[in-house]
């Protein structure tokens, strides 16, 4: 148990998705301007990174590995090559199931994420979180821990910027930097913050 | 002709996928510690942009509009996983320090932001061509990036030491923080500042405009 509250610390605070890794940075820059909408995108990849990894982790294990289809007499046939299009149809399929739920059960959140939700597909927080999974082998339950852990990590990071955001707007900023320019070294020296966060050993 | 010199060449400054349309940034950050591994990485991007637009284009009148984000995807993943087992095959070393990077082609804006805006509405030749601009656009982006990491953080370019470190009897101390991840995001931020500083109708509208101050006797 403790194993695994640490594999989740780690991933969101010190393997950091969107400040350490890089991860879904396209969407961290352009839907940061609003802590609203920030909060919305941010649950939303929480809920499909928990979902998302752990299943991946389930076809990676079960179907793609060398070996794995041995009941069928295929001891030697690996198909860790088809991976990728496994990965990303889940995830595409996920999202779009996750977004039928919400329309049918959960119209307010639903509304609230709008175009943001089919968005979350090509963010690649997610499919990051999954490559990192296979790459470094983790368990069933460790790939929850993981994945829960990358999408909390990630949407704490958006919020945060968020917030800096909404006030930063106020500020007098060069011209040339107005903008991403100055969104860019925000990010980077949250980063160097959450740096310090490095030295932890859990 | 020319407007397959402009289709080419305006990703490059005037219409940078980086700078300006915000894609690709996540990889820009992250491969870009060293110079060699920053060139493989370019070149992978560059030829999967340019094939995904052709294929894309090719059979544009053919997709449904439903279900364009998931053939896209597919087409966009098989040539992936293509570059992906030619790097193992030929290039391992630098397959490995690349790791999930390159499989994050995938969901690199680019190639979907590309296939979306220029692809779906043009034919294949000139969408090709698209697909090789907005890949150098990205490339000129990182190898900017890459140079100045490597050449400050390790006194080296592409393997080469061109300013000999102390730690081997040289003269220059390594700059740490440019091996880090923060540097990138300062490296790009300052780059931003640098193209738009030049090229001014690229810089963004203001939110709001502070008042001028107003003296005592004003404001009484």
């Amino acid at each position: 148990m403790e194993e695994l509250l640490s594999l989740f610390v780690r991933a969101v605070f010190i393997e950091n998705m969107a400040l350490q890794m890089f991860l879904g940075m396209c969407t961290f820059l352009a839907v940061s301007k609003k802590v609203e909408t920030a909060i919305g995108l941010g649950v939303a990849v929480i809920v499909v990174q928990t979902i998302t990894v752990p299943v991946n982790n389930l076809i990676f294990n079960n179907l793609l590995r060398e070996g794995a289809l041995g009941w069928l007499g295929l001891e030697s046939m690996s198909l860790e090559f088809l991976g990728y299009l496994c990965y990303i149809g889940v995830i595409a399929a996920m999202v779009q199931i996750l977004e039928m739920f919400l329309d049918k059960f959960v119209p307010a959140l639903y509304n609230a994420l709008g175009v943001f939700l089919p968005l979350i597909t090509v963010n690649c927080a997610i499919l990051g979180a999954t490559l990192f999974m296979e790459q470094r082998d983790y368990s069933f339950v460790e790939s929850i821990a993981f994945g829960s852990g990358a999408g909390f990590g990630w949407a704490l990071a958006l919020v945060l910027l968020a917030g800096i955001r909404e006030k930063l707007k106020y500020s007098d900023v060069p011209d040339g930097l107005r903008g991403l320019g100055i969104t860019f070294i925000t990010a980077g020296l949250m980063s160097l913050g959450f740096m310090s966060l490095g030295g932890i050993s859990l | 002709m020319a407007e397959a010199k402009k289709v080419v060449l305006n990703p490059l400054l005037d219409n940078n996928p980086i700078a300006l349309q915000i894609l690709g940034v996540c990889s820009a950050l992250a491969v870009t510690t060293q110079l060699s591994v920053t060139l493989v990485m370019c070149v992978a991007l560059t030829t999967v942009t340019a094939f995904s637009n052709m294929f894309i284009s090719l059979i544009r009148h053919h997709m449904p509009s439903s279900i364009r984000i998931i053939v896209q995807m597919t087409i966009i993943a098989s040539l992936v996983i293509a570059v992906d087992q030619f790097l193992q095959a030929f290039a391992y070393e630098i397959s490995k320090s690349l790791s999930v990077f390159v499989g994050l082609i995938i969901t690199n804006c680019i190639v979907m932001g590309r296939a979306e805006a220029f692809a779906m509405k043009n034919p294949p030749g000139i969408s090709f061509l698209d697909g090789v601009g907005n890949g150098l656009g990205y490339s000129l982006v990182l190898i900017v990036v890459a140079s100045v990491r490597e050449l400050f953080g390790s006194g080296s370019l592409l393997g080469y030491q061109i300013m000999p470190l102390v730690e081997n009897g040289g003269w220059y101390q390594g700059n740490g923080l440019m091996l880090l991840s923060p540097s990138a995001f300062f490296i790009i931020g300052f780059f931003i500042w640098w193209l738009r500083s030049r090229k001014t109708d690229q810089v963004e509208v203001r939110d709001f405009r502070l008042a001028s101050h107003s003296t005592s006797e004003e404001a009484a």
